[in-house]
Formats: structure tokens, C-alpha cells, sequence
């Protein structure tokens, strides 16, 4: 297998692989074991203990930040591949490698923001 | 048709499935789950048009950021794990002309403007990393630095929202 679609085939026929290994294993696993379920066994095991209050918490806003700040820095890394393969062509130079430190200076500019606001710091 | 344009097919039909199970269900997480099934797809189908980089871009940015982004604000809200019955909304009418309406401009245009757009996919260089590069850094500099902007408001505009203790008439900076 070569080629652009040779090299993608691989990776379709790696995460087909994949499901069927663990389709075959949890299958096998599901007719060889014995089965004699009681409420007990059923319960969700939570450290030991008996599960207490729903499933579900409220989380708090300010973890809303950092994954916004993970999103800043996921667009920020998604550039600078394409901008890396490009700046040190011919006819690009000087000009490209400022426009990337524009682009990374408006992105410090809200990394500084948040700093100087105190969001990074956990306490 | 050739094996890459029946696998597009297939795949535009996963990611139109999942799509329509993300308005449907009646639970918000599996609605969220569902949207990242059908940006896989949709990456799927970038990765046989050849577009190699907007593929990844994809999976990075929508999978892993924007679903992670829905979740927090899933998790932010009240909302129950289990099925909800009072999730559709009352504005059902007006949401139906907006959607129609924007379905409208949206496809008219791709279809004028790409209509006749033709991708060579014996030739994978367009969608390189420095395909896309020479387009942006070439024509479309403008756009990339107004994006740099657009990311610096949403950041200080999440950051004002989150914290109670940064509000305007206080200390008039922040």
C-alpha cells in the first residue's frame, strides 16, 4: 500500500483492526464467563463505597477559562504548521515570520490578560 | 463511481445521521457525542477529498476543542443526565425560517461560487500543510490576523463572564 489513499487505507484498516480485536475479545469474554448477577454486584462501584446522590455535578465556570484557553492554543498550534512550512520558501521571508508574531502577539495579549486577572493561578 | 467518491457518500451519510440524532435526541450529552461523530465524518470525508491538513485541523479543533467547549457548557448548566422532555423549544417556527433561510444562502453560495470547482485527487498537494501555508501567508494574510483578534475578544470576553469580581464600574480597566 502506497500513495496518499494507499497510506489512509492503512490507517482505515488499522482502526478496523482495532474494533474487531476488541468486538472478538469482549464477545469471547461475554460467553466464557459465568453470569450470576446480584443488586449488589450491579451497583456502580464507586471507591468501595455505596454510590451516593445522582450522577451528575454542576461544574464551576472558571474551569469554562481554561478550556477556552485550550482552544486559543489548539488554533495557535494549527497555524504555525502550515506557516512552517512556508516561511523560509522563496518569496515569502521577512513579512510572513512577522505576520505569524502579529497573530502571536494578540493571542499573548489575552494570555497576559488572563494572567494579570489571576485566572491561571489555582488558588 | 470509484471507491473514493462511495466511501464520500457513505461517509456524508454518517455525518447527516449523526447531524440529525444531535437535534433530535432527547439527551444533551449524547447530543454532544453525536455532534463529535459527525465531525468525524465530515474530517473523514476532507481526508478523501486529499485535504490533508483541514482534516486534522478538524479533528483538533472541533473534536477535540469545540466538543470539549459544549461539554463544559453542558456541565455549567442544571440540565440532567437522563432524557429530558422539555427540550424542544417554543420558538420551533421561527428557529424552522432561520435554518431554511441560512440553508438557502449557504447553499447558493457553494453552488455559485464552486459549482464547477474541480479537485484532482490524483495530485494530494493542495491540502498539504504547505499548500495551505503558500494561501494563507500569500492571499488571505488579513482574514488570519483578524482571527488572532477575534480569539483575544472571546478570551476576555470568557474571562469577564466567569469571574464575578472583574466588573466594569469597579476598577475601570478591567
Amino acid at each position: 500500500m502506497h500513495g496518499y489513499f494507499g497510506a489512509y487505507g492503512l490507517v482505515a484498516l488499522l482502526l478496523v483492526v482495532g474494533a474487531v480485536f476488541v468486538t472478538v475479545a469482549l464477545t469471547a469474554n461475554r460467553l466464557l464467563r459465568p453470569a450470576r448477577p446480584t443488586p449488589q454486584k450491579l451497583l456502580t462501584y464507586e471507591c468501595g463505597v455505596d454510590p451516593v446522590g445522582g450522577g451528575w455535578a454542576q461544574s464551576y465556570v472558571r474551569y469554562y477559562v481554561f478550556t477556552f484557553l485550550y482552544v486559543v492554543f489548539a488554533v495557535d498550534a494549527v497555524f504555525l504548521f502550515p506557516w512552517a512550512t512556508v516561511f523560509a520558501a522563496p518569496g515569502f521571508g521577512v513579512a510572513t515570520l512577522v505576520e505569524m508574531f502579529v497573530f502571536l502577539g494578540f493571542l499573548a495579549v489575552g494570555i497576559l490578560y488572563a494572567w494579570r486577572k489571576g485566572v491561571l493561578s489555582w488558588a | 463511481m470509484t471507491a473514493a467518491e462511495i466511501v464520500f457518500v457513505l461517509l456524508g451519510v454518517v455525518a447527516l445521521a449523526a447531524a440529525v440524532l444531535v437535534v433530535t435526541t432527547r439527551q444533551l450529552v449524547r447530543a454532544a457525542l453525536y455532534l463529535v461523530l459527525s465531525f468525524g465524518a465530515i474530517a473523514a470525508c476532507f481526508l478523501v477529498l486529499t485535504a490533508e491538513l483541514v482534516a486534522w485541523v478538524q479533528v483538533l479543533i472541533y473534536v477535540g476543542a469545540v466538543v470539549v467547549l459544549l461539554l463544559f457548557g453542558i456541565m455549567l448548566t442544571r440540565a440532567p443526565i437522563g432524557p429530558t422532555s422539555d427540550l424542544d423549544s417554543r420558538n420551533r417556527p421561527a428557529a424552522i425560517v432561520v435554518a431554511v433561510a441560512t440553508a438557502g444562502v449557504l447553499v447558493t453560495v457553494l453552488v455559485r461560487g464552486f459549482g464547477d470547482a474541480y479537485v484532482d485527487l490524483g495530485e494530494p498537494s493542495t491540502g498539504s500543510a504547505s499548500g495551505i501555508g503558500a494561501n494563507i501567508f500569500r492571499y488571505w494574510v488579513l482574514p488570519f490576523e483578524i482571527l488572532s483578534v477575534l480569539l483575544l475578544a472571546a478570551l476576555v470576553g470568557a474571562i469577564v463572564l466567569s469571574r464575578t469580581d472583574i466588573g466594569p464600574p469597579k476598577d475601570g480597566d478591567g
